[in-house]
């Protein structure tokens, strides 16, 4: 058993605030990913929670026991280093088993769990060499082997793929899933990449500015974002926004009038909006669907073709529209396009950023990691 | 196409061993000249004093230094004040580098006061050790003994080799720490978390993590120093020369001496050769340190 729950967490450095209480649980087991742009505070909360840093304010609690002032080495963690902290003149089972070492665990015991650890990785015919004579990724396998080899009750990693070639990073997050699986450990990862947040995490935690501006599983954050920061985050290429007329708000949705003139009702909740409340439309380039009748219209201004898909940037006034359609269309450049969305596919901002929240859930919107791995779990109708 | 011969370097088009060949030859020159001559010196009757003797001495001039206690005392405090300074120097320039990588208020400051001594001619230094710290009646060490109610120690009379360690210490110190602190500050800080993370206290982080960093950058200032140390001259001459007795005589000093107070020539060349062997032996010995060290 592993859970965490951080209590309104705060930290300032100076004058600067850096988190503005943050409250957060993590469950048993759960694979949760702090996610946000550069400065939102993300590394910074994971060094709190590590006790590499304290909190200027707040609870860190582990296990239902406080941790405020337990060090770094006693809260039961373990951590990955983006830059790895590899010891570099320790070779790599020196490395692994370096806590052992100052915990005076005797050799024998020390050789055995880290050998354990290296099976796992499949680093064994590594242990020998020293950490520049590996190559990027088996260092990283290192570290993680060396977060292993302390059996934690919860994992930290702090952007541990940032160092690798794409191709290696798609290999190390299956692998790092895989470990999850494996070891049915906590873990806690931040990145600012939000492809790796949409596809290893349980529990997304996306942070701006040192708010939690939404948690939630990853369907749940694409398919019902909370607001315009998450809506414009989550999801690649990013949605798009247009600035829409309110014209009346019914049972069945929001009434609204689209740029160009086009009309339509968003099934969303807006009882609570004001009579001339400016609103916001959010529409993700994968729905809007080009169409001859469509309401809204623009010229191509650039077309990127990567063969099963195309990717068009679509002129509309002030804006410029992302649109992704099939690879085989034929359309040129400077051509005009219309185009339309399914109003249930869109989404509703409101003066603050809000969303609107949906009238139809989203069936997936439930779903998280786990049930993808377990059949039948997954009964959601697709 | 140019055509490029063995000895025919060329670049851009042009043969480079003319345009190289009087530095070269200066620098040749320069080291075999000095050379040659003390080594020819050597095997020669040369005693200014006695201007009629002169001719081909043979091994006679070695034979009388090896013979001579003086030389091996002379090697003996060379090896000694070599190590002992090397050890205070070594011990305290890390420990001080890594209490002055620390943030404290002044630490600007506290670092440029503390590399000075450094910066004071050897000398200087010397004479302010031997008139204002170590002298019997009006030196600050003496007050400190006598505000103690402890008896003066008149430094170098008592205890002259250990006074010139101290105050060859005193001037090599800062060297250590400002080559230690450069290499402090290449340490990485994630692998002093990680170490944190993994349970290590400051004095295991201290030894599993700074030190090894440090490696390189200590056997850099052992192989400067030891260059430096071997031949230290000024700080004996302006303090002990050489005394009492030959308590505090050194290599280099004992070469002065034979040189220049006895007038002998020929013996103070034998003694620069030996001097010569001694420091290639040293030096032999520490480039393959270092090489290795730097090859990690």
């Amino acid at each position: 058993m592993a859970t965490l729950q951080l209590n309104n967490i705060t930290k300032r450095f100076g004058d600067t605030s850096v988190l503005k209480g943050i409250d957060l649980d993590v469950n048993d087991q759960e694979f949760v990913v702090f996610v946000g742009p550069s400065g939102c505070g993300k590394s910074t909360l994971m060094r709190i929670i590590a006790g590499l840093e304290s909190a200027t304010d707040g609870d860190i609690v582990i296990d239902a026991q406080r941790m405020n002032e337990v060090g770094p080495a006693d809260r039961g963690l373990a951590m990955v280093f983006q830059s790895y902290a590899l010891y570099p003149h320790m070779t790599v089972e020196g490395n692994m088993g370096f806590s052992m070492r100052l915990a005076g665990v005797p050799k024998e015991e020390r050789r055995a769990k880290v050998l354990e650890a290296a099976k796992v990785l499949q680093l064994e015919p590594l242990l020998d060499r020293k950490p520049k004579a590996l190559s990027g990724g088996q260092r990283q396998r290192v570290a993680i082997g060396r977060a292993i080899v302390r059996n934690p009750s919860i994992f930290l990693f702090d952007e541990p793929l940032s160092n690798l070639d794409a191709a290696l990073r798609v290999q190390m997050r299956i692998e790092l899933a895989r470990l999850h699986d494996k070891l049915n450990a906590t873990m806690i990862y931040v990145t600012h990449d939000q492809i790796e947040a949409m596809t290893m995490a349980d529990k997304i935690v996306v942070l701006h500015d040192g708010v939690v501006e939404q948690v939630g599983s990853p369907m749940a954050l694409y398919h019902h974002p909370a607001n315009r920061f998450v809506a414009g985050f989550i999801g690649s290429p990013k949605m798009n926004f247009f600035n829409v007329d309110l014209l009346s708000v019914s049972p069945e949705g929001v009434y609204i009038r689209l740029p160009g003139g086009g009309e339509c009702t968003v099934p969303a909740d807006g009882h609570t909006l004001e009579q001339d409340a400016t609103l916001e439309l959010g529409v993700r380039p994968e729905h809007l669907v080009l169409d001859e009748a469509g309401a809204l219209s623009g010229q191509i201004e650039v077309l990127e073709r990567l063969g099963g898909q195309t990717s068009l940037y679509v002129r509309m006034g002030e804006l410029l529209v992302t649109l992704m359609a099939d690879g085989d269309v034929g359309y040129r450049v400077h051509e005009t396009v219309r185009f339309s969305f399914a109003p249930e596919r869109a989404h509703l901002f409101d003066s603050d950023g809000r969303a609107l929240a949906s009238l139809t859930q989203h069936p997936l919107a439930g779903l998280t990691r786990q049930d993808n791995r377990t059949p039948g779990a997954a009964e959601a109708p697709v | 196409m140019t055509k490029t011969r063995a000895s025919g370097r060329t670049v851009g088009g042009l043969r480079t061993l003319s345009l190289q060949a009087p530095a070269v030859t200066l620098l040749l020159l320069w080291m075999i000249i000095p050379l040659g001559m003390t080594i020819w010196f050597s095997f020669q009757y040369y005693n200014l004093l006695m201007p009629g003797m002169s001719g081909f001495a043979g091994v006679e001039n070695y034979e009388y230094l090896l013979t001579d206690p003086a030389l091996w005392k002379a090697m003996g405090n060379t090896l000694l004040l070599v190590g002992w300074v090397l050890a205070i120097t070594v011990v305290g320039g890390t420990l001080l580098a890594v209490l002055f990588q620390q943030d404290f208020a002044g630490r600007g400051i506290a670092r440029v006061l503390a590399i000075s001594p450094f910066f004071v001619m050897p000398t200087v230094s010397a004479l302010v050790w031997k008139n204002m710290m170590m002298h019997p009646s009006n030196g600050v060490l003496a007050w400190l003994a006598n505000s103690l109610g402890l008896p003066a120690v008149d430094w170098f009379s008592a205890l002259p080799l250990t006074s010139i360690v101290i105050i060859v210490a005193w001037q090599w110190l800062p060297f250590a720490l400002l080559i230690l602190l450069t290499a402090m500050q290449s340490l990485d800080e994630d692998q002093v978390e990680a170490a944190r993370m993994d349970g290590a206290g400051p004095i295991a982080i201290f030894f599993f993590i700074t030190l090894p960093h440090l490696k390189r950058a200590i056997s850099v200032v052992i192989m400067i120093e030891m260059i430096f140390l071997l031949t230290i001259f000024a700080e004996i001459f302006v303090t002990t020369s050489g005394g009492p007795g030959l308590a505090t005589t050194n290599l280099a000093y004992l070469i002065y001496m034979r040189a220049l107070l006895d007038f002998d020539v020929g013996v103070a060349s034998a003694g620069g050769v030996i001097a010569i062997i001694l420091a290639n032996i040293v030096a032999i010995f520490l480039v393959r340190m270092v090489a290795k060290n730097l090859e990690d």
